[in-house]
């Protein structure tokens, strides 16, 4: 009995195995006639020649070029031959270079024989018909024995028939001079070194940007994290509300300082006010120990002391981009060949105008998203939890509405549908209703899994974003900011930011919890775990991470180029465009160079530091 | 000062960690937690801290319920109760110094944290500690480096940073050779007796918790068995405690 089921099994198992080959079989059939695999043409006469021509000319990069002299030695032609037969016979001087041809004369496509003497030997050169109108035709190439002697058939062509005496001209290249890189290693050059910045900015910005969105995708510092109906409504009410307010803010200010706007002195002096009395409120409002419970009156004098300090600070980081953007200008027209550094100055004073308002609204939307957040709080300690239910419908209710009018908003922006029913009554009634379902269903204190949510929500957006090449990103970036290198590194910093981000907040969910659960004990709160026990166990694997990102985007920047996002790419298109092949070779080794250099370097690096 | 009601601790999946165990705690006392792996002694000691969430139950220090105090409660809670690990916890790749000054976080402004800051004050406290467990000369070292005894003392250290009232220790001497316990437990008989620190500590061998311990009790699946002198503890409260087919070593 045994014995029988033992067999039965293992007939099922050779049949199934049996299936598993053939399925095998089929995949890969029908994989080589998807992919058009052809053995025929690669064994074509024709490709195979072409093949090894570019070969040929890959394998000579055209790195170097000499100064050439040409000189033209030149024997008259006729072309038909003259129907008076006068043909004039110039006298050679037998002693310097000079050319025959075995007739003085030829209807066209006639084949003649071209011979030189007293050549330079064993050089090269082309053997050229100069027409009456001027115009070169190149008939052959010829190639001079040890003697100076040469030799070769050449066809006349078909041109229009001419009276007088044209030209047959064998010109002589003489090179002088040492050898001096070719335009195509200059251009090239400057090419690689575009490359390489691209690469630099890109994964700077990817790293700075990513690092604080890698510890909202971990997992393990996010799943914990839970807050009530209450404060979940509260914050989804406050932050849009404080976002608005911060805007609105801004804009005044922006407006309110306009008047400073044209003098550097005036900016910089009230920078240094503005910065100082921020860091001074910031110091009165900020004790540095919390022995005793600190007294109502105390609390509302820091909160104050709080709030002046990030108005000041506002008011100084507007301050700061005018003034930097201000003094970038004059150090630009007075710095001479350092004017780079001038430009950047009035750089970041103008990222930093262009970033102050959004900095602006989304600090205000924290701080009144906090405030709700503490006054929620104290409501959900100090009343029943049937009027709690009843508080917690109402705020959940205004939450949902807000949340979805506001996602919609979003939606309309694409799609255009411009109806209010859609955009607005709809969305504004199914997030009213999900919100009174969700507190109706929730006990009053229940915790929801807030900090789950947003790093799902997060993984996925990182996951979108990552899924697209950033050569389709590039293409993207040069409709926004034209072609150019500032479109290749936009797209390659935002991808970078999509990769390092997932990588990064992988490494910190691998970390030990042991140091994590210690710090915790201490009475840390997030913020102080993140910087003293997260941080610390991931600088390793961030700086490999950053520097395997780093090898990437150098790769990534070489081709880039071939969708106008800068660099050497753009280059190597246009020369395998043109079939120049020696110059695309150029720009193909400077490529190969460069990687290999920057993997080394980054692979030192890893060593060192790791 | 610390009193445990009807403690329970359900964990996802219906395991049952902790069925209804009250207890008091005295000030000043030496309480040694026994029973077997999988008991439930590291359940009940983050319980009591909150590093787990209990499921139920309550649990009274200074005559508030650490169980329902809110995230900034909870903070100021914390601070005075210090923790000592098996493994020891330390931030591997930070220096001592460093390991020893976290201990100090619950009494820091978050912001002044972000910029690695402490007050001289506590560097200061930091080299005192460090003194008493006798490693000042590894301040600098990083913790990786320092032998298996070295960095159980620097986490000492770390604990009694917080000025603790109450120090939970979850096997302070498990990955410790005997030497090596004997010299740890020293450290924390020496803190319960000279600075009155309250010591609960969780302990596989009963002759560590004879020589140590002032009061002992001890869980099985979750069940408090036995609460009392460690003297008390004779073969049958032994099998009771550790199961019928128990053989008692050392």
């Amino acid at each position: 009995m045994r014995c029988d089921l033992k067999k039965k099994s293992s007939i099922l198992k050779s049949l199934r195995l049996g299936l598993f080959v053939l399925i095998g079989i089929i995949v890969f059939a029908y994989a080589f006639q998807v992919t058009n695999v052809n053995f025929e043409t690669t064994r074509s006469e024709v490709r195979i020649t072409q093949l090894t021509r570019v070969l040929r000319a890959l394998a000579k990069p055209e790195l170097i070029e000499y100064d050439t002299t040409e000189v033209d030695v030149a024997t008259p032609f006729y072309l038909p031959c003259p129907d008076s037969g006068n043909m004039e016979e110039v006298e050679k001087n037998l002693k310097e270079e000079y050319i025959t041809t075995s007739k003085l004369c030829a209807s066209p496509k006639e084949t003649i024989t071209v011979e030189g003497f007293n050549m330079p030997p064993n050089s090269k050169g082309p053997v050229n018909f100069l027409a009456a109108s001027g115009v070169k035709r190149q008939l052959a190439n010829y190639e001079t024995d040890n003697n100076g002697y040469f030799s070769v058939d050449v066809e006349v062509p078909n041109r229009q028939p001419v009276a007088e005496a044209q030209y047959i001209v064998a010109t002589i290249r003489t090179t002088s001079g040492l050898p001096k890189w070719s335009n195509t290693a200059k251009a090239t050059w400057d090419k690689i070194i575009e490359t390489v910045f691209i690469a630099l900015l890109a994964t700077t910005i990817g790293t700075a940007a990513s690092i604080p969105i890698s510890f909202i995708a971990a997992r393990n510092l996010m799943k914990d994290s839970t807050s009530t109906v209450t404060s979940t409504a509260l914050n989804l009410i406050g932050f849009p509300l404080g976002f608005y307010l911060g805007y609105i803010f801004s804009k005044w200010i922006i407006d309110l300082l306009s008047p400073l706007q044209r003098n550097v002195f005036a900016t910089l002096a009230g920078l240094l006010i503005t910065g100082f009395l921020a860091y001074l409120a910031l110091r009165r409002g900020l004790p540095s120990e919390d022995i005793n419970k600190p007294t109502t009156a105390v609390k509302v004098q820091r909160f104050i002391l709080l709030l002046i300090a990030g108005v000041l600070a506002i008011l100084s980081i507007i301050l700061f981009g005018e003034f930097t953007k201000l003094a970038g200008k004059l150090l630009e027209s007075i710095l001479g060949p350092f004017a780079f550094l001038g430009n950047a100055l009035y750089l970041v004073g103008d990222i930093t105008t262009m970033f102050a308002p959004a900095i602006t609204a989304i600090a205000f939307g924290g701080v009144v998203a906090s405030i709700l957040n503490k006054f929620g709080l104290s409501l959900q300690n100090n009343i029943s939890s049937k009027s709690l239910k009843i508080v917690n419908i109402i705020l959940s209710t205004i939450a949902g509405a807000i949340l979805f009018v506001l996602i919609m908003a979003l939606i309309n922006w694409f799609y255009q549908f411009n109806d209010p029913k859609i955009s607005f009554y709809f969305p504004l009634a199914i997030g009213g209703a999900t919100g009174f379902i969700l507190a109706l269903i929730a006990k009053p204190k229940q915790p929801l899994p807030t900090g789950f949510i947003i790093y799902t929500i997060t993984r996925t957006i990182l996951n979108a974003t990552r899924s697209i090449e950033p050569l389709v990103m590039a293409i993207v970036a040069v409709i926004w900011v034209g072609i150019g290198p500032f479109a290749g590194s936009l797209a390659l910093a935002l991808h970078t930011i999509a990769a390092l981000a997932k990588l990064y907040s992988e490494q910190v969910e691998s970390i030990d919890d042991g140091p994590l659960e210690a710090i915790h004990a201490t009475g840390a709160n997030k913020l102080q775990t993140i910087v003293y026990a997260v941080i610390p166990q991931i600088i390793p694997p961030y700086i490999s991470f950053t520097m395997y990102r780093w090898d990437i985007n150098v790769r990534m920047s070489t081709i880039i180029g071939f969708v106008g996002g800068g660099g050497i790419g753009f280059l190597l298109q246009q020369n395998i465009n043109l079939l120049s092949y020696r110059a695309a070779s150029v720009q193909m080794v400077a490529i190969a160079i460069v990687v290999a250099t920057m993997d080394y370097i980054s692979s030192k690096i890893r060593e060192q530091i790791v | 000062m610390l009193e445990i009601r009807n403690l329970t601790k359900v964990y996802d999946g219906n395991v049952q960690a902790l069925d209804n165990v009250s207890f008091n705690v005295k000030q000043g006392e030496f309480l040694a937690v026994i029973g077997l792996s999988g008991s439930g002694k590291s359940t009940l000691l983050r319980c009591i801290n909150r590093l787990v969430e209990p499921t139920k139950g309550e649990i009274i220090w200074d005559g508030e319920d650490i169980i329902k105090a809110s995230q900034d409660e909870l903070r100021k809670i914390r601070r005075q109760i210090g923790m000592i690990f098996q493994h020891f916890n330390l931030v591997e790749r930070s220096k001592v110094l460093t390991n020893v000054l976290a201990g100090r976080l619950g009494y820091t402004n978050p912001a002044m944290s972000l910029v690695n800051r402490f007050s001289k004050k506590d560097i200061e406290m930091a080299y005192r500690q460090l003194d008493r467990v006798g490693i000042t000369d590894q301040a600098n070292k990083r913790a990786d480096e320092l032998s298996g005894g070295q960095q159980q003392r620097v986490s000492i250290a770390r604990a009694m940073m917080q000025n603790p009232r109450i120090i939970l220790a979850d096997e302070p001497v498990a990955s410790l050779d005997p030497v090596l316990a004997h010299s740890i437990m020293q450290y924390l008989e020496k803190i319960n007796k000279e600075d009155g620190v309250t010591i609960i500590c969780s302990l596989h061998f009963l002759d560590l918790v004879h020589r140590y311990a002032n009061r002992a009790i001890a869980l099985n699946a979750g069940v408090l068995m036995f609460d009392g002198s460690p003297k008390e503890i004779d073969d049958a409260k032994f099998k009771d405690i550790y199961g019928k087919e128990a053989e008692r070593v050392g």
